[in-house]
């Protein structure tokens, strides 16, 4: 039994191929302050050309990169009940979560589909950082269920790209919760003997660096990305001193025996598809 | 025990009530006696009831100060109330000892178990050596070795969870604070003997749920379980630290609301006037609850133990869409 040769052939009929609007903006880069024109930076796969810093991708984007010839179904994930607090602080969750939807066009902060890579079939979840910072409510938690049993019922690996504030506080304990789910949705996959690759981008942090995030098989960072549990005003606050330089970066995780890899962009669908091949290439026992 | 109360804010009247009613057993004479014994006890009928009032309806951040309050039974109160011959145990066997997870096997009403959970400390020296409760990445790699025994040798786990948070530091960072928290999560998940967790004090966020992915969570009346503290969540929404009773209501941490919404099994009732007043009643009826859960789950086969808090966490926080 293998992961690779076993799973189920989703239908790619609904393959979408969405056009993003044209970028005919100049950009600037935040890391050197160079103008990059849209066009270029959206062809470098929002890497800027001059320095290399990586920008957001957004999740389309993410999908379309990552996909072969960025095909791929969006999986369904079940409807959650909304505001479950009936939250308020100076401005209320409903109204945070109609404009985050109005301005992203996504339900919540992830989203899940499976197609092929490297001819390999594959479930793909990306987090929508644009999506009140990526944070995770029941919907987030949900998502990354649903994508683990998919995988699961689909024979397939699991990718996660994580970009994320921590945990939805306007959702209170049920958001602390989807921590303790979505360690077990990683459970499910481990069970199985299916890969769970973390991709970790900038950020991830809190409750979602604490959870699944931390728990790839394989842990792959983008350059430079902020990769924490705790934040760095919170830390500076609490010890009254400067930080190291570098602090919570993707570098000083390697560093400090956290990631695996720390992997370009361009050259991120490369690597992960050599790591699928390389994981579902069990020995067989004998020969 | 009252002159030894810490008393909180809102308890002010309870406080003077007290207070007289001790300086009044403190000048009494034998010849003023037999007044002021009848005075002493209409005042303790008093007390009883303004504590009753009082108790019967705190709010969410009152929740927060009695669950936070230095009298509180810790930890290591109900390890020495509860269990008989506790051998701690100490390290993670890989970098260190944090004394702010303590655990260890021992003797629960004859059934061996290990017990474990966030200790905060009593003083100010016991504070620091326990480092406030706030657990860095040893102490929940601890937790976790210590539940991989327990599983190993088939004996049930009780966590007790009573921290403001996991420690926020740079060699906390450092060392991988949130690989620790989530193995430990998952390492809830894999174990096949009974595992019960309850929030005693307070439930701070991650560094509470490392050690309460269980089969059973069960929480204490007046004990608060959150996503962030309510001084947190004031300070980023309404950006303003003195919101923290708005927080603390809007959050929805207390132990009544989290069994309304299903996350937790049973509220463990607290005598009158709060855990800090009744410590070793509070301990005693702590104890019966979990031996009652213990019992039912011992029931259950490995499988079904691993399943049971499977099953539990899926159907967790799918609230009804109407």
């Amino acid at each position: 039994m293998n992961w690779l040769l076993d799973y189920v052939r989703p239908k790619l009929s609904v393959a979408k191929t969405e056009k993003d609007v044209p970028d005919n903006l100049w950009d600037k880069c935040p890391q050197c302050d160079a103008m990059v024109y849209g066009q270029e930076l959206a062809k470098n796969l929002y890497v800027c050309p001059h320095c290399g810093y990586h920008l957001y991708l957004r999740p389309r984007k993410r999908l379309n990169m990552l996909f072969d010839n960025g095909e791929y179904t969006y999986l369904e994930t079940p409807q959650v009940k909304e505001d479950p607090l009936n939250f308020r602080d100076t401005k209320d969750y409903r109204t945070k979560l109609r404009s985050a939807r109005e301005k992203t066009k996504f339900d919540d902060a992830f989203v899940a589909a499976y197609g092929k890579m490297g001819g390999h079939g594959v479930v793909i979840g990306v987090m929508n950082f644009n999506f009140i910072g990526g944070s995770m409510g029941v919907a987030v938690g949900e998502g990354i269920v649903r994508a683990a049993q998919f995988a699961v019922e689909h024979h397939m690996p699991l990718i996660l790209v994580t970009a994320s504030g921590g945990a939805r506080m306007q959702e209170g304990i049920l958001s602390l919760m989807q921590m303790a789910r979505t360690t077990l949705a990683i459970k499910l996959l481990k069970d199985q003997h299916l890969p769970y690759i973390a991709v970790l981008t900038n950020p991830t942090t809190g409750g979602v660096s604490a959870s699944f995030a931390m728990l790839g098989d394989i842990t792959i960072a983008e350059p430079d990305a902020l990769i924490a549990f705790a934040g760095a005003r919170v830390i500076k606050e609490t010890i009254k001193a400067d930080l190291p330089v570098g602090f919570q970066k993707a570098e000083y995780l390697k560093k400090h025996g956290m990631v695996d890899m720390i992997v370009n962009r361009k050259e991120l669908r490369e690597k992960l598809i050599c790591l699928l091949n390389l994981l579902g290439n069990a020995f067989v026992r004998g020969e | 025990m009252a002159d030894k109360t810490i008393y909180l804010d809102f308890e002010e009247p309870i406080y003077k009530l007290d207070s007289k009613i001790q300086e009044l057993k403190s000048c009494c004479d034998d010849k003023l006696a037999k007044d002021f014994n009848k005075e002493i006890a209409n005042l303790e009928k008093k007390t009883k009831r303004l504590l009753e009032e009082t108790y019967a309806k705190l709010t969410p951040w009152q929740k927060v100060c009695v669950a936070r309050h230095a009298n509180r039974p810790h930890t290591i109160d109900y390890i020495n109330a509860l269990v008989d011959n506790f051998m701690p145990m100490a390290g993670d066997k890989l970098f260190g000892d944090d004394e702010a997870i303590i655990g260890g096997l021992g003797f629960f009403k004859g059934q061996s178990v290990m017990i474990l959970g966030h200790e905060k400390g009593h003083d100010l020296e016991s504070r620091i050596r326990h480092g406030f409760g706030m657990a860095k990445p040893e102490g929940y790699r601890k937790a976790k070795r210590l539940m991989e025994l327990a599983n190993h040798f088939g004996l049930p786990i009780i966590s007790l969870v009573d921290t403001a948070g996991a420690f926020p530091g740079i060699e906390g960072e450092e060392r991988g604070q949130a690989e620790a928290i989530a193995s430990c999560i998952m390492e809830g998940f894999k174990l096949e003997v009974p595992y019960i967790a309850v929030v005693i004090g307070e439930g701070g966020s991650g560094g509470a749920i490392a050690i309460a992915s269980a089969n059973r969570i069960l929480m204490l009346e007046h004990s608060i379980y959150s996503v962030i503290s309510p001084e947190g969540c004031a300070s980023i929404l309404w950006r303003d630290g003195a919101a923290v009773k708005k927080a603390a209501t809007a959050l929805h941490l207390t132990a009544q609301d989290l069994y309304k919404f299903g996350v937790i099994d049973e509220i463990i009732a607290e005598p009158l006037g709060g855990a800090h007043r009744f410590r070793e009643e509070t301990i005693r009826r702590t104890g019966d609850v979990i031996w009652r859960h213990l019992a039912e789950l011992k029931k259950m086969s490995s499988e079904e133990l691993a399943k049971n808090r499977e099953n539990k966490f899926l159907a967790m926080t799918r609230l009804e869409l109407k």
